[in-house]
């Protein structure tokens, strides 16, 4: 008899999908990776249902909702790795701009019967509320990462996935410096890699999608990006993405007002 | 047993959050709610303050699965705030983009979401345990659609390369050969698949649908037209405000769509085919009419062919602006930064995605307003439901949900994006 394969199941909280579906755009991968694990619980691709333990969970999405906070703690409980997916999850997303707004006036912004809706005040990382055993960023994530990452769960060892910024990534393709050729305002600099630089190569600036590196200088950064004629309110706004809720983007934010 | 009801909690093959439940009394479907829960994101919420060149990128996030549809919305109806209009190698460079979207959005849903349920699987892995090699050929089939966003657009989810005014960088005549190889590569393949789903075995539900798609004077729509109906719209889509209207209702996150005065409508492959059967391929059409799909289709469970025959006509349409390329001469036009409002619509895999926006005059977002297809569709997936169960009732509660389900992801619902998520209840009494 066959050795039992690892139980996978993948949860999704707020989010667009993206990075969940990044596991079915690995079309090379896909079939190879359905042979290798046993995929339990994953509703966007299957109607199998919610029962017992998982070997490694992946989470997608950040928690907004009471009912969320809830079903998180669930989830760790039935999981024995839990690794999160993409910025939403590991950093709250684009939606944790409600962290810095009336969420009373969002609401009725968008929706006529703002009774109807439940939400919380905030948008908050899965880390904020349970023990994450590895967090994948991107907004997307890299899909050839999170191949990396869930081999590397099944198979007991560490994932390698590179910790460097942006900026190493443009140096290994051979790109030139879109900031200091171009004078284009680039968040290279203070961004973790993962996407190959993808943005510098298209000659744009970095936004920041994979959020930021570990220890960044963003202030001096920031400083050279207003020698560009960038304002404070431009500054704000260019860390206040995808990302806007991870600690060193949201400090950076805060002090241009 | 007369009444009961039919509920599923966490409906699966759907892109996001949602339930249904349905009411029969006394042999008779009473109601049905298609219950959305996606938490809401508020995109429009948080736009407002943001620079127009910001938009897009943003927009994109709505939805993992159709980035394409929410970038070229926002950018069209910023760029007739700016004054700019986008025509020759760049209009078709966006138009190629788009096929790519196609390609992605409906083999992902045909093959990985939807035929699971008229072969009998629980998702598309059991399936290929079976139909190991056609899972593999769609598989090759779907990634074509997202080579063509990755080498147009950076990545295929949330391509970076797509801006208000065209492209970062445009690709060169020979960054898309490949592609052209590729799309060859799998055009047997395309009409392949259309001819075996269309043997798959489709309930005789059809219904008087009001079809709503865009309509333009020279080709199949993607990024412009006139909004038409076969009820007799033909409107501007800066006429799309005055034209429907929407309305909050407490079992859904996602704003119900109606035409004023007239009620629910359709949107999406089903409707932009019947409409526009006409702009079709020569290819596409022979096809179409040889499994004996008419010039209309008013059966939402063949919509699974219809999106086959979009995908071919996306193919042989990439083919044709591959083979026609030259690279434009600048990668975007510049606009005049100035207070206005824009509005827009373009045929996203699901339907009519429509954007408004307001900017002053230092290119800050002021308003903004956003329409899924989903949402727009949400009316009609609970009037099938309510029409179609009635047929249905003989069947034992497990197939019934089952078979509720399936009405359901005809429409290959896409509940992120309309909330920017689905439950079944069927209750019998």
């Amino acid at each position: 008899m066959a050795a039992k394969k690892p139980r996978l199941a993948v949860w999704k909280f707020a989010s667009c999908d993206g990075c969940q579906l990044s596991l079915l755009d690995c079309e090379d991968e896909l079939l190879a990776v359905a042979g290798a694990v046993d995929i339990a619980y994953f509703p966007e691709a299957t109607r199998g249902e919610i029962s017992g333990k998982y070997d490694v969970s992946l989470v997608e999405g950040s928690v907004t909702t009471a009912h969320d906070a809830e079903r998180i703690l669930d989830v760790r409980a039935r999981s024995r790795v839990v690794i999160t997916i993409g910025a939403c999850a590991t950093a709250g997303g684009i939606q944790a701009l409600k962290n810095f707004a009336d969420v009373k006036e969002f609401t009725a912004a968008v929706y006529a019967h703002p009774e109807y809706i439940h939400t919380l005040a905030t948008s908050t990382a899965i880390s904020a509320h349970i023990k994450v055993d590895f967090e994948l960023r991107g907004c997307p994530i890299n899909k050839m990462q999170l191949v990396e990452v869930v081999s590397a769960f099944v198979a007991g060892r560490k994932p390698v996935t590179p910790a460097h910024s942006v900026c190493i990534e443009c140096k290994l393709k051979n790109n030139v410096c879109v900031m200091v050729a171009h004078a284009k305002p680039c968040l290279g600099p203070v961004t973790h890699a993962g996407c190959g630089a993808l943005c510098p190569s298209y000659d744009r600036g970095c936004y920041g999608c994979f959020g930021p590196m570990e220890t960044p200088n963003t202030v001096s950064l920031s400083r050279q990006m207003a020698h560009l004629g960038m304002s404070r309110a431009d500054l704000k706004r260019v860390y206040s993405t995808f990302n806007v809720n991870a600690e060193e983007f949201r400090k950076e934010r805060e002090r241009h007002g | 047993m007369a009444s009961k009801t039919i509920k599923l909690d966490y409906l699966a093959r759907v892109e996001g959050e949602g339930a249904f439940k349905v009411v029969v009394r006394d042999g008779a479907v009473k109601h049905a709610e298609l219950r959305i829960f996606e938490p809401p994101r508020f995109f429009e919420a948080f736009l407002r303050g943001r620079s127009y060149m910001e938009v897009p990128d943003i927009t994109a996030r709505i939805c993992g699965i159709c980035p394409i549809a929410y970038m070229m919305g926002s950018i069209h109806a910023l760029e007739k705030v700016l004054g700019i209009k986008i025509d020759g190698q760049l209009r078709e460079l966006r138009r190629l983009i788009y096929c790519g979207e196609w390609i992605e959005s409906h083999v992902l849903h045909v093959f990985m979401l939807h035929a699971p349920d008229f072969l009998g699987y629980d998702s598309v892995i059991q399936m290929a345990k079976d139909h190991g090699d056609l899972v593999k050929k769609a598989l090759e089939f779907k990634k074509v659609g997202n080579d063509i966003m990755t080498t147009i657009g950076g990545r295929e989810i949330h391509p970076i390369n797509v801006r208000v005014g065209g492209f970062y960088r445009v690709p060169t005549k020979r960054e898309l050969q490949p592609l052209a190889e590729k799309l060859k590569g799998v055009r047997d393949f395309a009409i392949e698949a259309i001819r075996l789903v269309a043997k798959f075995d489709f309930p005789d539900s059809e219904r008087d649908y009001e079809f709503v798609a865009l309509r333009h004077p020279s080709e199949y729509p993607l990024n412009e037209g006139r909004l038409v109906s076969n009820k007799g719209m033909d409107i501007p889509i800066e006429d799309y405000d005055a034209t429907f209207e929407e309305t909050h209702v407490e079992h859904s996150t996602a704003l119900h769509s109606h035409i004023r005065g007239r009620g629910p409508y359709f949107t999406g492959p089903l409707a932009r085919y019947s409409l526009n059967f006409d702009k079709l391929t020569p290819t596409a059409q022979q096809v179409a009419r040889e499994v004996g799909l008419g010039k209309t289709c008013n059966n939402p469970f063949k919509s699974i062919v219809v999106r086959l025959v979009e995908s071919l006509y996306a193919v042989e349409e990439a083919l044709r602006i591959i083979a026609a390329y030259e690279p434009p001469e600048k990668p975007f036009v510049e606009g005049t930064v100035r207070a206005g409002s824009g509005c827009h619509a373009t045929e996203a895999p699901r339907g009519i995605c429509y954007h408004r926006y307001t900017i002053d005059d230092a290119g800050l977002v002021t308003f903004a307003r956003i329409i899924a297809p989903t949402s727009q569709n949400q009316p009609t997936i609970e009037k099938d439901l309510t029409s179609f169960v009635g047929n249905w009732l003989d069947l034992p509660d497990k197939e019934l949900q089952y078979r509720c389900e399936q009405a359901i992801r005809n429409y290959d619902p896409c509940i992120s994006c309309s909330c920017h998520f689905l439950k079944l209840d069927v209750d019998r009494g």
